[in-house]
């Protein structure tokens, strides 16, 4: 494990970058008042110090106690909506690349139609329809809704290419029914490759939900790395130079994202060694 | 190119407009929301009206807005106002109409957007051929890695730490805006550069967080090309390296990296929207942020079906050009 990670240089970059963000959340938890991401629950505008290391915002929260809180929420809803996508993902794809005909017809219309469309316009669309403010879990909800699209796509083309190797075959001549070549044949050779592209669609499912949220959208008392950037934004916190708003929630959002996407291309290269150094 | 092919896309390109009309019509719908109903309460909670008349001011509106009428009524005469691009009025902003807000802040995001891609574009492509070319200069190599940190992030993030350090600490830019607010729109040399002062910021958030991800792409294509043996012979005619990276190499890697310009379409445009909230740039995101903000459903469904028609047919067009472009493009029947 430990020697396969230092030949894949970037999937151990990746899993630093999630992993430290795992450490900070879990030692904010333990060490530091968390509750104080409520507003008026400390001085408003204090730049950071001892009482405040990361200051305070506007409202009166305390930015450290913020961000604690809010990284694991917006990882929640990337991994939510992500999970759900990929689920739904490969069930689609399986279906559609495996059995063929009529139905693979219908999904891969809808996916080429699906995948067109800006999905994050859809997007807004369903959230602004949704009365009342979303939940996180809402949040992650409401991103699911397109998160498949992508999944299915790519697991397809994936599927196509394995279920033409010989064991495949071979399984099917001896008599093994449909179902049993896909459980037991195609998705234990599939799994890498979902995992792959599990990571990346939450990396997608966290910039959707993140831009949601920075126009407006997003839940309005949660608070998630989105959420603070919306509110840094609402209070011009940029023109007054308050970079211990903004900063951190870009700095953590950005770790993410790198971890993420390098997380994803690591992965890539465990499920295609075919295409090692591709990055 | 073949005919059924462009009826094929033409035919998708419909469904996808019938379709965006239809979401625009309905997902607002099924929440039940009134938004006459929700824009006057508002109002008169802001404006401290009297609440007395509110329900006929209601009636009269919906009658305007021919809300009154069955659903089914309501969704054809709505796809025929589509099919003629009559949005109708902004909400918030009565006596305009959508189209006019539009035709304003639609020249801002395409001359943005259009500018940044075609420029992430040919550096990102030139860039990546580079890295995958074993003569090119090492320095390329060092660009690498941070060109994939970038293209991992989002753009309007990128957008936030530009602004903060070139317009707030540095002082060189400005801050916000598309021009110069209280200066006169007019044909001068002195407006030209400040409106391009102004775009430049989004601008480049736009290209730096995309480089990566054209640089990438062409690599993988680069590498490619180099294995053809056609590469192998004009090497062994001894043709300059010059000739070989522009004439042979380039050309031929060039023509799946177009194609990833459609797939790209949608996302970019999403970016640009959200760099277009951050910046105040007087574009179609901006307007849409207000329009959300002010919960003005006809101008949000009307920018929806702009950007939705805008992207398919830009997409439209990309298809219809490539089998021009690159004859083995074969789009036969599966």
């Amino acid at each position: 494990m430990w020697r396969y990670l230092r030949r894949n240089k970037i999937l151990l970059v990746g899993l630093f970058l999630i992993g430290f963000l795992a450490v900070f959340t879990i030692a904010g938890y333990l060490f530091w008042d968390v509750q104080m991401y409520r507003p008026l629950s400390a001085p408003a505008n204090q730049s950071p110090s001892w009482d405040h290391p990361f200051g305070t915002d506007r409202q009166g929260r305390d930015l450290l106690a913020t961000i604690i809180a809010g990284t694991p929420l917006t990882l929640y809803i990337g991994v939510l909506a992500g999970a759900i996508g990929v689920t739904v993902g490969t069930v689609l794809a399986l279906v559609s690349a495996y059995y063929g005909g009529f139905w693979d017809t219908i999904i891969r219309g809808i996916v080429d139609v699906g995948l067109t469309i800006p999905a994050l316009l859809v997007l807004i669309l369903i959230a602004v329809s949704i009365q009342g403010g979303l939940s996180v879990t809402m949040m992650a909800v409401v991103v699911a809704s397109l998160s498949w699209l992508w999944p299915t796509r790519t697991i397809r083309s994936q599927v196509l290419s394995i279920k033409e190797r010989a064991y495949v075959q071979i399984a099917k001549l001896s008599g093994t029914s449909g179902l049993g070549v896909i459980i037991k044949e195609l998705l234990p050779n599939l799994l890498p490759y979902i995992l792959a592209t599990f990571v990346g669609s939450t990396a997608a499912a966290i910039l959707a939900s993140v831009g949601l949220e920075v126009l407006g959208l997003g839940p309005m008392d949660s608070p998630t790395l989105g959420m603070t950037i919306y509110w840094v934004q609402f209070n011009a916190a940029l023109l007054h130079g308050m970079w211990w708003w903004f900063l951190p929630p870009i700095i953590v959002i950005i770790m993410l994202f790198v971890g993420l996407f390098a997380t994803s291309v690591g992965l890539d290269e465990l499920a295609n060694p075919r295409t090692r150094r591709a990055v | 190119m073949r005919l059924d092919y462009v009826i094929r896309r033409v035919f998708l390109f419909v469904v996808i407009t019938w379709l965006a009309a239809t979401l625009n019509f309905f997902l607002p719908r099924i929440s039940g929301q009134d938004p006459v109903r929700e824009k006057l309460l508002q109002q008169a909670m802001s404006g401290g009206y009297v609440h007395t008349g509110m329900e006929e001011m209601v009636a009269s509106y919906e009658q305007k807005f021919g809300l009154d009428q069955p659903l089914w009524s309501q969704y054809i005469t709505y796809l025929g106002q589509m099919a003629r691009l009559d949005f109708g009025y902004s909400i918030a902003n009565y006596p305009r109409t959508v189209w006019a807000i539009l035709g304003e802040s639609v020249p801002w995001t395409v001359g943005l957007l259009l500018t940044s891609t075609v420029l992430a574009f040919a550096i990102g492509t030139v860039l990546g051929a580079l890295l995958a070319w074993p003569r090119a200069n090492k320095i390329v190599h060092v660009l690498f890695p941070p060109l994939l940190t970038l293209s991992a992030i989002p753009y309007f993030l990128l957008g936030l730490v530009l602004i903060y350090i070139f317009a707030f600490q540095l002082n060189w830019l400005p801050l916000f805006g598309g021009y110069t607010a209280g200066s006169f729109p007019e044909f001068s040399w002195s407006h030209a550069i400040d409106i391009l002062r102004h775009s430049l910021l989004p601008a480049l958030s736009i290209l730096l967080s995309s480089l990566g991800f054209w640089a990438l792409g062409m690599r993988g294509m680069m590498v490619t090309v180099q294995g053809e043996d056609y590469m192998t012979y004009a090497e062994a005619m001894g043709m300059k390296n010059r000739t070989l990276f522009f004439h042979y190499a380039i050309r031929n890697a060039l023509l799946p990296q177009t194609t990833q310009l459609g797939l790209a379409l949608s996302t970019i445009l999403s970016g640009a929207i959200l760099v277009e909230v951050i910046f105040s740039y007087p574009g179609i995101g901006t307007v849409l942020y207000q329009a959300i903000r002010q919960f003005d459903y006809f101008l949000l469904q009307g920018i929806i079906f702009t950007i939705v028609v805008g992207v398919t047919l830009a997409t439209l067009i990309l298809d219809l050009i490539y089998p021009i472009l690159d004859p083995r493009i074969s789009y036969g029947r599966q």
